[in-house]
């Protein structure tokens, strides 16, 4: 690690100001992503302001509209929730899915959305359910949030505090994991909610995207082989050593299948 | 550069120096001469650095030391309580489950965390709770089968 | 026979220390005024160094020293060796081109050393290696093994024209061919042995201390042989005079081959210390051991089986193209040879083999042993022949092979390619792997499966493998630079407890427990008297290391003999302390007994007689310590059968082992605990082998699988718990009948699943698919055939 200033601010307002002054300052929330980073020396920062110190950013509320989750809260508090487990039991699901135990115990909502990363399931939970980010300075949907590999809508010094998530009549998350780093090769999130059917997909390509085609099949019909027949253009998708684009086009119809399946099973 | 971290580490209350870069895993290691914690990877995935945060179970490569300031850590050398095994280092003896050794320290600390939250966790349920700890001896087979001995044991002292 | 006698599961004694954390391994150790080492490597695979500028390097706060290759060269600090010369088809010996550890003129693989950088901390180290900067001229790279000798490729040695190391071959061309002209069936076929990264969890270490007051060298590794290790970096390195040099391998995290190797780093870690004067700590941080630590495997091979019309094997013809990477390791150039093709016939009465193998230097990581070091590979052509054979023929796989082996009644068998087999029964172990993986009901389990969508396979690995590594006129002969023996110092200490040094090195194998269960069943001590001391040449007499499964089979053999001279001497001090001849002296359960009588005296009064002689034969030393060096008389041959069990998602390609058996001879087992454990993680990386692992390479010669996000190790989550038995027909040539243990899971495991694959998706029309069978070659395979029926 190259050398850096620790910061722990008490509020978001201090932690937004040092990001404004510092121009190689970073937030960290887990820090799953950003110590691992700064380990390989992949990045130079002069401060890491750790947002630990908020927490008022950590805990799930529910209601009968909705579950909201705030951003320093980890994967494995989502996964163990049992607000979350019976309100949107797919997103749960997403969120033990993430990394392993040890990771989930320090991991967030608001540090994975915040970084964005391509094969992430978060993206595709949010965008899937159709959640809204809310930071210190608006209300984003997910739809507008991520705009791009490792790129979202925030602006400088704009913090995520929470996630909203409305609850959907059924929904799941089908993830078909890299076989060495267990990041999603192809992640597919499928959702039944009050504004329609919403199918997100993740891993496949360079960010979260969904599938139109897909989502017009089941609006008119909820279920499985009502994906089937619909493969997604390989234009655009991710290549590496592990699948092809050919491959993650077709797992994403294999995923949405199991998926919609799960969710009626479910 | 250096700062003061003020932490308690296996019960005992210890402050000691680092810099905002270093390490939990280096700050155990070097300045508390706490060598049990191992380091494996620089990628967070082979678990061999495994320590408990104020309870559950941390990858200590991947936490800042200055991040513990005022909380709780215990390392595989805070285990064992009055000169007893854990019932969790009792069945990873019993069961052969460990051969170099290397990562043992944070298959066990892992494999706590999982007995207390599943006193009796299935085959499946160990193998997916492994997810985060790499073994290149054992074939993981007598460490499945350690945890799930060990975590049963761990119930049972409870009662 | 007492709990802890041979033949009983000990708990071990190691473990204490492990799973409280107070095992000591190589980065907790320290020396005073330490300074921290930091390699600076090559990011690519072939260019010419034009220059390196230290300056701004020497210039960050906390560097020490900043050394370069040409000073290791001034200072005559000598290249890396390999210590086995293979003789190619002409009778020349192979090319070892110089293999300096650290680079001066060329950088031939992206980690190679180009220079180090000693700092006050490592961060200090770091930065530095980052600041020095060096000039490359690029150059274009030979990565491919199949091609890497073939006219036109990027050259990396002068001395090695066309990238050859060596052309070598075994058997005899001729007849082979003639077989093959006249034989009813021949099936052929085409592969990769995937190249494979040892990974023990612990990196490789080293910490380098030099005394200016007494001229010596301490240094601490990761070593699987600290003997070997001090030897070659005295003898042929030139670090110091043997004397002058300790070499401490403490608890070791871990080997798999990868830690026999004397590498760069600790030879310059060596010769720094002097350089500074101070202490020198390396320890690898994973991403540097995936382009440093030598790789294991990468084969590209044409195998081609034939027989007669009742399926009996005729003759075997295989060419292997073998990477040894861009320099030779220790023992590179042995391992797909003499490990390899001499294997060939498997359990089998193959009359006639030929193999032919084309060693080739690429811009790669060095490629050595690694689990198994070339048995796997010729298990995997032999099994994978065998079940294609089966296949083409008809017969049920395990029946062909049972028309092949060789009987029980036939040993010593002698092969076509160099061994003697010395004892074994296949038959029986087929018999019982059979039986314990319940083959009789698979036909139902397959059809269950393809009722859930799923394709299930069985595939059988009925495999041996050389161990017991080896008879040292026989290595002499076969090139090799060094003998194999083994060597054990027992020692009882005057108040009856016993320590016994040698030169074996456990990291994971628990010679700590098995080797007091032998000396204690011996020698009749309580178990927990007996001390084990390995990993240190200060400590230990000279001996070979361990690998290739000879721990057992030789290093315990030593220890026997060892055993046999203290009850030998015993004899006589018990006859002048009972007033008997010593002829008349029997030793049983720790007691020497007047035969015929119930005069006795125990061992532990014998002891304290030979240290406080007071009472003692005239013409006899005092003292209770003998040493034995056990030179094996032949390889040892484990043999067995695995059966692998697979299933199939042929919409995600993914295969899930449902079912592993094993059924091994290992000969004699001294606990029966261990030995499964090591079947289990040997199964393990041959499954990593078979479905997980490769180290994949771009064009340009990057290691695109540099860490454990694209490097898939296997985990909890891939495999089931195991079906585990062993048979026992215990070797005739060793004290104990001992075979050895290590590697046969790693051995037998890729040829029984990839067989299992391939059994699987022949009902889909798939022939082929390469180690590892990832999801993604899998689901390919299976939509090629499927486009293929189509048209």
């Amino acid at each position: 690690m190259y050398e850096f200033e620790y910061q722990k601010p008490k509020t978001l307002a201090a932690a937004a100001d040092v990001l404004k002054k510092k121009k190689d300052a970073k937030l960290m929330a887990g820090g799953m992503t950003l110590i691992p980073t700064l380990k390989l020396r992949l990045a130079k920062l002069s401060h890491v302001v750790d947002l630990a110190g908020m927490k008022d950013l950590v805990g799930i509320k529910a209601t009968k509209a909705g579950v909201t989750i705030g951003a320093m809260t980890t994967h494995g508090a989502v996964a163990a929730s049992a607000a979350v487990k019976k309100a949107i039991p797919a997103l749960a699901h997403l969120a033990d899915g993430i990394g392993d135990p040890a990771v989930r115990n320090r991991g967030t909502i608001g540090g994975s959305i915040s970084n964005n990363d391509p094969a992430a399931d978060y993206p595709a939970g949010l965008v899937g359910l159709g959640a809204t980010v809310v930071t210190t300075q608006r209300k984003i949907p997910a739809d507008k949030f991520f705009l791009g590999m490792f790129e979202t809508a925030l602006k400088r010094g704009e913090i995520v505090k929470a996630v909203e998530f409305p609850i959907p009549k059924r929904a799941a998350y089908m993830k078909f994991p890299n076989p060495a780093s267990r990041y999603a090769i192809v992640g597919v999130f499928v959702a039944e909610t009050a504004d329609g059917v919403r199918v997100a997909v993740t891993g496949a390509g360079g960010c979260v995207f969904r599938v139109p085609e897909m989502e017009a099949a089941l609006a008119k019909k909820f279920a499985p082989e009502s994906v089937v027949g619909v493969s997604i253009p390989t234009d655009g998708l991710n290549e590496d050593i592990h699948a092809s684009a050919e491959y993650r086009a077709h797992l994403v119809t294999v995923m949405a299948k199991r998926a919609v399946a799960a969710a009626i099973g479910g | 550069m250096d700062v003061n971290v003020s932490l308690t580490v296996n019960g005992k209350k210890v402050t000691g120096k680092a810099e905002p870069r270093t390490l939990l895993v280096q700050f155990l290691r070097e300045t508390l001469g706490l060598t049990g914690t191992h380091v494996g990877c620089d990628t967070s995935q082979c678990g061999a650095c495994v320590v408990h945060i104020d309870g559950v179970s941390v990858k200590s490569c991947t936490i800042l030391a200055v991040q513990c300031e005022g909380k709780k850590v215990t390392t595989i050398e805070g285990l064992a309580k009055d000169g007893k095994l854990h019932p969790m280092q009792q069945a990873f003896h019993e069961n052969h489950g460990l051969q170099c050794g290397f990562c043992t320290p944070g298959m066990i600390m892992s494999a706590v965390d999982l007995a207390k939250r599943n006193p009796k966790p299935s085959e499946t349920e160990v193998r997916e709770w492994l997810e985060g700890n790499i073994c290149r001896c054992t074939g993981y087979h007598n460490i499945v089968k350690a945890i799930m001995a060990g975590a049963q044991a761990s119930h049972d002292l409870k009662g | 026979m007492t709990d802890m006698s041979i033949g009983r599961a000990v708990k071990r004694t190691e473990d204490l220390r492990f799973i409280t954390g107070k095992g000591h391994y190589l980065d907790d150790f320290s020396r005073p005024h330490q300074t921290y080492a930091a390699f600076v490597r090559s990011p690519h695979a072939h260019a010419e160094i034009k220059k390196i500028n230290k300056t701004k390097a020497l210039k960050v706060p906390g560097v020490v020293a900043v050394l370069t290759g040409d000073e290791l060269a001034a200072d005559k600090i000598g290249t890396l060796i390999c210590g086995w010369v293979i003789k190619g088809k002409d009778g020349s010996p192979h090319k070892a081109p110089p293999h300096p550890a650290l680079a001066t003129k060329k950088v031939r693989y992206v980690g190679d050393h180009v220079a180090v950088v000693i700092g006050e901390t490592l961060d200090a180290a770091k930065d530095g290696a980052e600041a020095v900067e060096v000039e490359y001229r690029t150059l274009p790279a030979a990565v491919d093994t199949a091609s890497a000798h073939k006219p036109g490729q990027p050259q990396l040695h002068a001395e090695a024209p066309n990238n050859l190391c060596y052309d070598w071959e075994i058997g005899d061309r001729a007849k082979v061919d003639a077989a093959f002209s006249g034989a009813a069936h021949a099936v052929k076929l085409q592969f990769v042995n995937n190249r494979l990264v040892p990974n023990a969890i612990e990196p490789r270490a080293a910490l380098a201390d030099y005394d200016t007051g007494s001229g010596e060298f301490t240094l601490y590794t990761t070593s699987q042989n600290p003997h070997v290790a001090r030897l070659v970096l005295s003898a042929f390195i030139g670090i110091a005079p043997e004397h002058k040099l300790r070499v401490i391998a403490p608890d070791v995290g871990g080997g798999f081959g990868s830690k026999i190797f004397i590498y760069a780093e600790e030879t310059v870690a060596l010769w720094a210390a002097r350089k500074i004067g101070r202490p020198v700590k390396w320890t690898a941080e994973r991403s540097e051991s995936f382009v440093s630590d030598a790789h294991g495997r990468d084969h590209v091979t044409t195998a081609e089986l034939a027989t007669d019309k009742d399926g009996k094997f005729l003759a075997m013809r295989v060419n292997t193209v073998a990477n040894l990477g861009a320099y030779l390791s220790t023992f590179a150039s042995a391992v797909p040879t003499y490990l390899y093709a001499t294997l060939l016939a498997g359990q089998y009465k193959t009359p006639l083999i030929y193999c032919d193998v084309q060693g080739v230097f690429t811009n790669t990581t060095p490629v050595d042993a690694y689990r198994g070091a070339g048995r796997p590979e010729a298990t995997y052509v032999v099994e994978r022949l065998v079940e294609e054979m089966a296949a083409k023929l008809k017969i049920a796989p395990d029946e062909l092979r049972r028309r092949n082996f060789v009987q029980a009644n036939e040993f010593p068998y002698t092969t076509p390619v160099i061994h003697q087999y010395d004892c074994g029964d296949f038959q029986r172990a087929q018999r019982e792997a059979l039986r314990v993986a319940d083959v009789a009901g698979f036909a139902q389990r397959k059809a269950d499966a393809k009722k859930r969508g799923k394709l299930r396979g069985l595939g059988y690995s009925s495999y041996i493998e050389a161990c017991g590594i080896a008879p040292s006129a026989a290595v002499g002969s076969l090139g090799g630079g060094v003998g194999l023996w083994e060597s054990a110092t027992i020692r009882f200490n005057p108040t009856g407890n016993v320590s016994i040094h040698v030169g074996t090195h456990s990291h994971g194998q628990s010679h700590q427990t098995t080797f007091a269960q032998v000396v204690a069943d011996r020698l009749g001590v309580p178990f927990e008297s007996v001390e084990i001391v390995e990993g240190d040449t200060a400590r230990t007499p000279f001996g070979m290391g361990t690998y290739g499964s000879r721990s057992a089979a030789v290093g315990l053999s030593a220890v026997s003999k060892a055993a046999d001279k203290i009850v030998e001497k015993g004899k006589k001090i018990a006859g002048h302390l009972l007033e008997a001849a010593p002829q008349d002296i029997e030793f049983r359960d720790g007691k020497f007994r007047v035969m015929g009588t119930d005069k006795e005296v125990g061992i532990a009064q014998v002891a304290f007689a030979a240290y406080v002689p007071h009472n003692y034969p005239k013409d006899l030393e005092p003292g209770f310590e003998e040493t034995a060096f056990y030179d094996p008389l032949n390889f040892s041959f484990p043999a067995g059968t695995h059966v692998a069990e697979v299933e199939i998602d042929p919409e995600t390609g993914t295969t899930e082992i449902v079912n592993y058996s094993a059924v091994d001879d290992f000969g004699t087992i001294i606990n029966p605990m261990i030995v499964e454990g090591q079947v289990h993680g040997g199964i393990v990386q041959g499954v990593g082998q078979a479905l997980l692992e490769g180290a994949v390479y771009d064009a340009d010669g990057q290691l695109a699988s540099g860490s454990y996000m694209d490097y898939t190790m296997p985990r909890a989550d891939n495999v089931p718990s195991f079906k585990v038995e062993t048979i026992v027909v215990p070797s005739p040539l060793n004290p104990l009948g001992v075979k050895g243990c290590g590697e046969a899971g790693a051995i037998a495991a890729p040829a029984a699943v990839m067989n299992a694959v391939h059994d699987a998706l022949r009902a889909v029309g798939v022939d082929k698919v390469e180690m590892p069978a990832t999801p993604h070659r899998v689901w390919s395979a299976i939509r090629n055939a499927k486009k293929k029926a189509a048209k």
